[in-house]
C-alpha cells in the first residue's frame, strides 16, 4: 500500500524550495523501496512552516516543517511516512493553532486538495453551488449574493448582489463577466493562492455569475507576474470545458457560459475596473470617466460584471450553503469572513481567514507572532500601497470596513504589512509617491504632475530643505490629489503619505507640535 | 536578412492566429514577446495592419505596459521586487546589492549579456520577502549571499 505524502506547489512554496523537496522525497523514497504517492497541494498558507510537509495516516494528515532538503533523510529514518516523531513534527496539520483558529469558508479546500484535480475538487463541495444555481432563478441566484452580505474583497467593498442585479436588469444581447486577477497590492497574496491552490472555485464562481446576470463570455484578467497561476487556471479551465463545466450546455442545462484568462502587462493601475476594461480591448490602460457605470456600459460597451478574485470565489459557498449561512459571520456591514495576508515583517507571515471583528493587535500578535526581527513593530500598512500606515494606538481597531474608515484608514484587499522600528516612514512616504508616479496612467493632472511633484517635496524634506514651507506643500498637494484625481491610485496615494506625516512626524524632521500647527 | 525574415514570420503567424479575438492587441504582444523576447518595432506595422490601428497606437500600447520591451533582454531577466513588505524585509540592501553585483540599474542589460534587471511592484510572494523573478520562476527569502548563489546557479541551467 503506497503512502499519500504532501509537498506544496504554491509559488512561494516553490520560492524557498518546496520542488527540490518534493524531488528529495522520491528519490529517498525509491531508495528505500517505499512506495509513495506524492501530491502537489496547494498550501495551507502557514507560510513560515512552508515548505510544509503532510503525510496522510489514519489519524488524519500530519504535518512536518519547515522541511529543507537536507532533512529528508532524516525525517524517512524517523518513520514520517507513519507520524514518527522528529525535531520537524507539527501534529495534525488541522491542529495547529494557526489554523484551528481560522473560518476558512471561501479557503475551505485550499491546502488540502491537489489544484487542478476536478475530481478531488467534487469530492469536497466543489460544483454544489453551480448544482444549486442551475436550479434557482436568476433573481434568486442574485438574492442568494445580496443577502449574504457580500461586498467586493478586491478593496472597495461595493455589495456584490447590487452590482449583480444592475447588469441583471440591463438588457444586451451580450454581457461579460470580469474578474479582476490583477492583484498588486503589495502584501496580498490571496488571489494568487486561490488560483493557484484551487482554480476550480474561481471558474464555478464566475460560471455562477455568468448564470445569474445572463452573461456567456468571462475574462480572467491576470496579471503578468503570476506565471503559476496562469498554467493552473488554464489546465483547469479546459478540465473544466472537457467535463461540461464551460462551454454550451453546462452540465445539460442548456446554459453557455465560456471562460479565457488574458494577461496584463505590469500596469498596477490596470487593477482599476474601467483602466482594466480599456486593457482588455487593446488599449492603454487609461481610466475611464464613471458614469457609465461598468455595469450598465463596460467591456466592449456592454454590461459587465467586474469583480475581484476572492469576491467571485466566494459565490459558490454561498450558493452552496445559503446567504444566510455566509452573512452569520462578521460585524456591523461587514458580513462574512475575510481573508488576510500576514506579509512584511512579521515572525508568522501566512493566510488567515477570519471572520470580520477581529482586531489588527490580535492578528499581529496572536496569528502573526510579533515582528521576525524582534524588534517593535512600528507601523502596519494594510490595504496595499495606497492603505494607510497604522501606528501602534492603532492596533485596536477591529477588522471591519467601516470602523477602518472611521480611523481614515482602509482594509482594502486585506493586505497587512509590518514594518519593524528600523523603518523610516518620510524614506516610505516617498516611495508611495515614487510609485504612483510610476504607475499613473496620466490621464488626469492632480495624479500625473502631482505624483511627481510629491517625491520631489519628499526629496526636499528628506534632505531637511525649507521644512516650515514644504511640510504645507506636502500636505497641499495631496489635498489635491485626493480630491482632484479620476481614480483610487492618485486619489488614495495621500493615505499613505499623509498617515506617515501625521503619525510618525520626526521621520519627517517636525516634532509632534510643529506638525500639529501647519 | 534571415534573421529579419525569421521575425517578420514568426510575427505574422501570431497576427493570423489571434487578430479575430476580440482586444486581441495584448494577446498579441505577449505571443512576440514571449516568442522573440521583446516587441521589435519592425513587428509594429504589420500588427497595425492587421488591427486596423495606426503605428502610433500599437506603439503607444507598447510603451504604457511596463512588462512590454522594444530591445532585447539579457540570456535571463530578473525582476527585483521594490515594494512595501520586500523593503520591511532588507529589500533596498538586496537592491543596492544587487545592481552593484550585476554592475547595472534597472532597465539595463549586463555587458556580457547574460541578464537584465528590471523592478516588480510586487510578486505575491510578501509572505517570504524580499523576492524576485527570474524568468518565471520565483525566489523568496532572498539575501545578498543566496542572491550570488542563485545567479550562479541560474546561469548553469541556461
Amino acid at each position: 500500500m503506497s503512502i499519500t505524502i504532501y509537498v506544496p506547489c504554491d509559488s512561494t512554496a516553490v520560492s524557498i524550495g518546496a520542488d527540490r523537496v518534493a524531488k528529495a522525497i522520491s528519490q529517498e523514497a525509491q531508495k528505500r523501496n517505499i512506495s509513495i504517492n506524492l501530491v502537489r497541494n496547494g498550501s495551507r498558507g502557514l507560510y513560515w512552516l512552508e515548505p510544509l510537509v503532510e503525510v496522510l495516516t489514519q489519524a488524519g494528515r500530519i504535518a512536518y516543517g519547515p522541511v529543507e532538503v537536507k532533512d529528508v533523510t532524516s525525517l524517512f529514518e524517523a518513520d514520517f511516512i507513519n507520524g514518527g516523531a522528529h525535531p520537524l513534527y507539527l501534529g495534525l496539520t488541522e491542529e495547529i493553532d494557526y489554523l484551528r483558529k481560522q473560518q476558512r469558508l471561501t479557503f475551505a479546500r485550499i491546502g488540502i486538495t491537489d489544484p487542478i484535480s476536478l475530481e478531488d475538487y467534487i469530492k469536497h463541495d466543489g460544483y454544489n453551488g453551480l448544482g444549486n444555481a442551475l436550479k434557482a432563478s436568476q433573481t434568486d441566484i442574485v438574492k442568494a449574493v445580496t443577502d449574504s452580505g457580500l461586498r467586493g474583497r478586491g478593496g472597495a467593498a461595493f455589495p456584490t448582489g447590487i452590482k449583480w442585479n444592475t447588469v441583471l436588469n440591463t438588457p444586451s444581447e451580450q454581457k461579460y463577466i470580469i474578474c479582476n486577477a490583477d492583484e498588486g497590492d503589495s502584501g496580498t497574496f490571496s488571489d494568487r493562492m486561490v488560483m493557484e491552490s484551487d482554480p476550480f472555485v474561481l471558474i464555478e464562481g464566475m460560471t455562477i455569475a455568468g448564470i445569474a446576470v445572463g452573461a456567456t463570455q468571462g475574462y480572467i484578467y491576470l496579471r503578468v507576474e503570476y506565471p503559476h497561476a496562469h498554467i493552473a487556471l488554464n489546465t483547469a479551465i479546459e478540465k473544466a470545458y472537457a467535463a461540461g463545466y464551460l462551454g454550451d450546455n453546462i452540465q445539460g442545462s442548456g446554459k453557455t457560459f465560456n471562460l479565457e484568462v488574458r494577461l496584463g502587462a505590469g500596469a498596477y493601475v490596470c487593477g482599476e475596473e474601467t483602466s482594466l476594461m480599456e486593457s482588455l480591448e487593446g488599449k492603454r490602460g487609461l481610466v475611464r470617466f464613471k458614469p457609465p457605470l461598468p455595469a450598465i456600459s463596460g467591456l466592449f460597451g456592454k454590461p459587465t460584471v467586474v469583480n475581484n478574485v476572492i469576491s467571485l470565489a466566494s459565490v459558490p459557498i454561498i450558493l452552496d450553503k445559503g446567504g444566510d449561512y455566509y452573512r452569520d459571520f462578521g460585524m456591523g456591514r461587514s458580513r462574512g469572513t475575510l481573508p488576510l495576508q500576514l506579509a512584511g515583517n512579521l515572525k508568522h507571515t501566512g493566510l488567515v481567514e477570519v471572520a470580520f471583528g477581529m482586531t489588527l493587535r490580535e492578528l499581529l500578535y496572536d496569528f502573526g507572532g510579533g515582528s521576525a526581527t524582534g524588534r517593535p513593530i512600528k507601523a502596519v500598512q494594510v490595504g496595499g500601497p495606497l492603505g494607510s500606515y497604522l501606528p501602534e494606538s492603532q492596533f485596536d481597531t477591529p477588522l471591519d470596513y467601516e470602523a477602518f474608515a472611521a480611523n481614515w484608514t482602509v482594509l482594502g484587499h486585506g493586505g497587512v504589512v509590518a514594518f519593524d522600528d528600523t523603518a523610516n516612514m518620510a524614506e516610505l512616504a516617498r516611495y508611495n509617491m515614487e510609485f504612483c508616479a510610476a504607475e499613473s496612467c496620466g490621464k488626469c493632472t492632480p495624479c500625473r504632475i502631482g505624483s511627481t511633484r510629491g517625491y520631489e517635496v519628499m526629496d526636499e524634506i528628506i534632505a531637511g530643505q525649507a521644512l516650515d514651507k514644504n511640510i504645507p506643500l506636502l500636505r497641499d498637494l495631496c489635498n489635491t490629489l485626493l480630491n482632484g484625481s479620476l481614480c483610487a491610485l492618485g486619489g488614495m496615494t495621500p493615505y499613505p503619505v499623509l498617515s506617515a506625516l501625521n503619525h510618525f512626524p520626526k521621520d519627517f524632521g517636525v516634532d509632534d507640535q510643529a506638525n500639529t500647527a501647519v | 536578412m534571415t534573421e529579419l525574415n525569421t521575425m517578420e514570420t514568426i510575427v505574422q503567424d501570431i497576427i493570423t492566429a489571434l487578430k479575430d479575438k476580440p482586444g486581441a492587441l495584448l494577446p498579441i504582444l505577449h505571443a512576440v514577446q514571449d516568442q522573440l523576447g521583446y516587441v521589435p518595432a519592425d513587428s509594429v506595422p504589420a500588427i497595425a495592419k492587421a488591427l486596423h490601428l495606426s503605428r502610433a497606437e500599437v506603439h503607444g500600447v507598447i510603451s504604457f505596459y511596463h512588462y512590454f520591451r522594444d530591445t532585447a533582454p539579457g540570456k535571463q531577466t530578473i525582476h527585483l521586487c521594490r515594494a512595501e513588505s520586500c523593503q520591511a524585509m532588507g529589500g533596498k540592501k538586496l537592491e543596492a546589492h544587487v545592481k552593484a553585483s550585476l554592475g547595472i540599474d534597472y532597465h539595463e542589460t549586463t555587458a556580457d549579456g547574460k541578464f537584465s534587471l528590471e523592478p516588480v511592484y510586487c510578486l505575491g510572494n510578501c509572505a517570504c520577502s524580499p523576492a524576485m523573478q527570474i524568468d518565471h520562476e520565483i525566489y523568496g527569502r532572498v539575501t545578498a549571499e543566496n542572491f550570488e548563489n542563485i545567479i550562479n546557479q541560474a546561469e548553469e541551467i541556461a
